[in-house]
């Protein structure tokens, strides 16, 4: 088959190619972007795994921007949080309580992690971080195996969202899920305003330019670190509790959703807030949208589309050079 | 005054690690010539995303070797079985499974790899001539196709090509019924999934030549997130849905594509559902999901496999698996085999194997067959019901037809050349 014979095969009507799962579908596309339905269907669907998304590469996002390290363990706060999450929602059936020690667990988790290990090595070579961090994501899974075991989990649906999908505009949307996203921009406005307005915001960011200045000003560094880590936990946690009703929990379960917050951080740029909420919910959309269109390229066009922010824009989208 | 220790290894601990190791390497020896116990080797997988189906597979097999060992043992010698993980990964059940014949002295094997493993282990087999019984692997060609065949393996499972043809005749069945015309399809994307998927539609269409599927998703395998495969199947508007995800894949989906009520705008055929290690995870099941058995202590329904079902759940605290019975049924088919030959001998058992029907509880008819000319298992009961949320979660279980399914088979074979 000639090159311009592939390309005109790829591009054929679904029809013409009987049911053969098509790498391109370009009707489908097209067909969903001139239906209210399917767009409304399909953005909230990419908000959804977008939302999920920035809490945890907000985390990243944040610790990298102030302490410099790479958190290759990040996964693991937001498999914590599903499990903290569960375990409080079977023992006392309350999703808000559920929610909470989703988050204040990974939290502690958070400081206590900063402060024993990773502190130890933040003059270390970049190398040495990750070998830590690495070894902290074995045995955090491992951790998982022994307290709750190694075969899968089901949180299950709070009976309060145990109910028929809201249709908005001929679309489909689940209330849990409008829940979910309204959690997460809660999040992201409360940290944008938080960190631009508040004082410990401002205390955070002059730590992150300069923390030997900070230090001798007589503020405590050590405990902003801790609090960074802890807060960035925190989030991984939240979005770890609020993705446990939907999503089986198994040890390992962080490290899938770590590969896509890297290149959230990537594309966003690396220590932006605003870069991460733009990543999480490009990527959310690529998601939704390209597997409409390109069904079996949905994951490369992820990757493919990291490339092309990575040659044109090297810091990312939002990246500052040089920080 | 005493001399402080040097650190290392001292001569005493030396010694005494030399006559450990003489000790290990002459082991097999010494069990070889009192030749009282025999050594049965079994790999599987206990570590990793589908650990517990590794386990389930070796708690089945205690629970059966436990019987036969009360009743006198294999042809008068008790059972020992030597278990190891393999991590699932292909290369390492090969050199688990060379290591316990070569190094621990087993004199059979039990394989109880997934697909990926099993030829791996097959060819261990065909390498050392050891009798070998596959436990685990439905993949259809390690017993259809005659390459592999040798006088040495068997394969006590249930097989992928007659699953297929079960639920395509079901299905086929419910769609006429129903008028279910459009399909859609979500399955992972590898080899099983993709063989699997591809099979069920072949019969499904040969039953109900009308059925066409209009759309198909195949998210990655372990997959955390499931939303924009059920929001696109939502937009293709099928009429029924077939899938193959199992485990935790298929709960997430389920949990995922539930707050969309998909289950109430399509009729869902997911093989795996049936399963006690889904049926009992998932939180909320919903009604009428169409499902293969996998293992499921009603069906068949008579009180032996009910019986083994409560026996399972008394002695280890959860229920059986699918992988549970093949590898019960296994020890049981060893056992026979042992006592009609009155030996332990890998040869003489193979040749009692061939064509050898048991009393089985998980036979479709009360017995179970192992097919002489193919080495495989035939006659196990095999059919397809509906789910409901709580226990038997599969009240009725529609049977598969065996007769039907020779047929189909045989017609299979010839189409892959492979009679």
């Amino acid at each position: 088959m000639t090159l311009s014979a592939a390309f005109v095969w790829l591009l054929a009507p679904r029809r013409a190619r009987c049911n053969e799962s098509a790498p391109v579908d370009l009707d489908a596309l097209t067909g969903c972007l001139s239906s209210s339905a399917c767009l409304v269907t399909q953005t909230t669907s990419g908000l959804i795994i977008g939302m999920l998304l920035f809490l945890v590469a907000v985390g990243l996002t944040l610790i990298f921007g102030v302490l410099k390290v790479v958190n290759f363990s990040h996964g693991a706060f937001y498999m914590f949080g599903a499990y903290f999450a569960m375990t409080a929602y079977h023992l006392t059936g309350s999703f808000a309580l559920a929610m909470l020690a989703g988050a204040a667990g990974t939290a502690i988790l958070g400081l206590i992690f900063e402060r024993v290990f990773m502190s130890r090595v933040y003059g270390a070579d970049v190398l040495m971080q990750l070998l830590v961090c690495y070894a902290f994501v074995l045995i955090f899974d491992d951790v998982v195996r022994i307290i709750w075991g190694p075969e899968f989990k089901s949180m299950g649906m709070p009976a309060a969202f145990q109910v028929m999908p809201l249709f908005i505009a001929g679309g489909v949307v689940p209330p849990y899920y409008l829940l979910l996203i309204g959690v997460a921009l809660v999040a992201a406005i409360v940290l944008g305003i938080g960190l631009s307005r508040s004082r410990i915001g401002k205390v955070i960011r002059a730590a992150a330019h300069n923390p030997g200045m900070v230090s001798a000003l007589g503020i405590n560094t050590g405990l902003i670190y801790g609090g960074v880590f802890a807060l960035g936990g925190m989030l991984a946690g939240l979005a770890g509790a609020l993705a446990a009703p939907v999503r089986s929990l198994t040890p390992g379960m962080g490290f899938s959703v770590l590969i896509e917050s890297f290149i959230v951080t990537v594309i966003g740029g690396m220590g932006s807030i605003v870069g991460a909420l733009v990543g999480a919910l490009l990527l959310g959309l690529i998601r939704s949208f390209g597997s409409l269109g390109f069904p079996l390229f949905t994951e490369g066009l992820m990757y493919l589309f990291m490339v092309i922010v990575l040659v044109s824009k090297p810091t990312g989208l939002f990246g500052k050079e040089a920080a | 005054m005493t001399r402080p220790r040097r650190p290392g290894i001292s001569r005493r601990s030396t010694l005494a690690l030399m006559g450990a190791g003489a000790m290990s390497v002459a082991a097999p020896w010494v069990a070889r010539a009192q030749a009282k116990t025999i050594k049965i080797g079994m790999p599987t997988i206990l570590s990793g995303r589908v650990a517990q189906l590794g386990t389930s597979s070796r708690n089945a097999v205690m629970l059966e070797v436990d019987k036969v060992n009360a009743a006198g043992g294999l042809a008068g010698r008790q059972i020992e079985m030597v278990v190891r993980d393999s991590k699932g990964q292909p290369q390492e059940a090969a050199r688990v499974a060379r290591e316990l014949v070569n190094t621990d002295g087993c004199e059979l094997l039990l394989d109880g790899e997934a697909s990926s493993g099993s030829f791996a282990v097959h060819e261990v087999a065909r390498d050392l001539g050891v009798l070998c019984i596959h436990t685990c692997s439905e993949a259809s060609s390690l017993t259809a196709d005659p390459k592999q065949h040798i006088p040495n393996a068997f394969r006590c499972v249930r097989q992928g090509i007659h699953d297929s043809i079960v639920g395509g005749s079901y299905a086929a069945a419910i769609s006429k019924a129903k008028g279910l015309k459009k399909w859609a399809t979500c399955s992972p994307d590898y080899a099983y999934g993709r063989d699997t998927t591809g099979e069920f539609t072949l019969y499904l269409k040969r039953f109900a030549p009308d059925v066409e599927v209009i759309s198909e998703s195949w998210p990655k395998l372990f997959q955390p997130d499931y939303t924009e495969v059920v929001t696109k199947i939502l937009q293709a508007k099928p009429q029924a849905l077939y899938s193959c995800l199992w485990g935790g894949d298929l709960t997430s989906y389920i949990d995922q594509a539930n707050i969309y009520a998909m289950f109430s705008q399509m009729e869902v055929f997911a093989v795996n559902m049936a399963d006690y290690t889904a049926l009992t995870v998932v939180k909320n099941l919903p009604k009428g999901i169409h499902s293969g058995n996998r293992y499921i202590k009603t069906f068949p329904t008579t009180p032996e496999n009910a019986a083994w079902g409560d026996a399972y759940k008394a002695k280890y605290n959860e229920y059986p698996t699918n992988w549970s019975w093949q590898n019960a049924t296994a020890v049981m088919f060893l056992a026979e085999a042992a006592k009609k030959a009155n030996s332990t001998d890998g040869k003489k058992i193979a040749e009692v194997l061939k064509g050898l029907t048991i009393k089985c509880p998980f036979g479709a008819d009360g017995t179970v067959t192992m097919r002489g000319d193919d080495h495989t298992l035939v006659g196990y009961a095999i059919g397809w019901g509906t789910t409901i949320p709580q226990e038997p979660y599969v009240p009725e279980v529609k049977a598969g037809d065996w007769k039907t399914i020779f047929e189909l088979e045989a017609e299979w074979k010839k189409s892959k050349g492979y009679t």
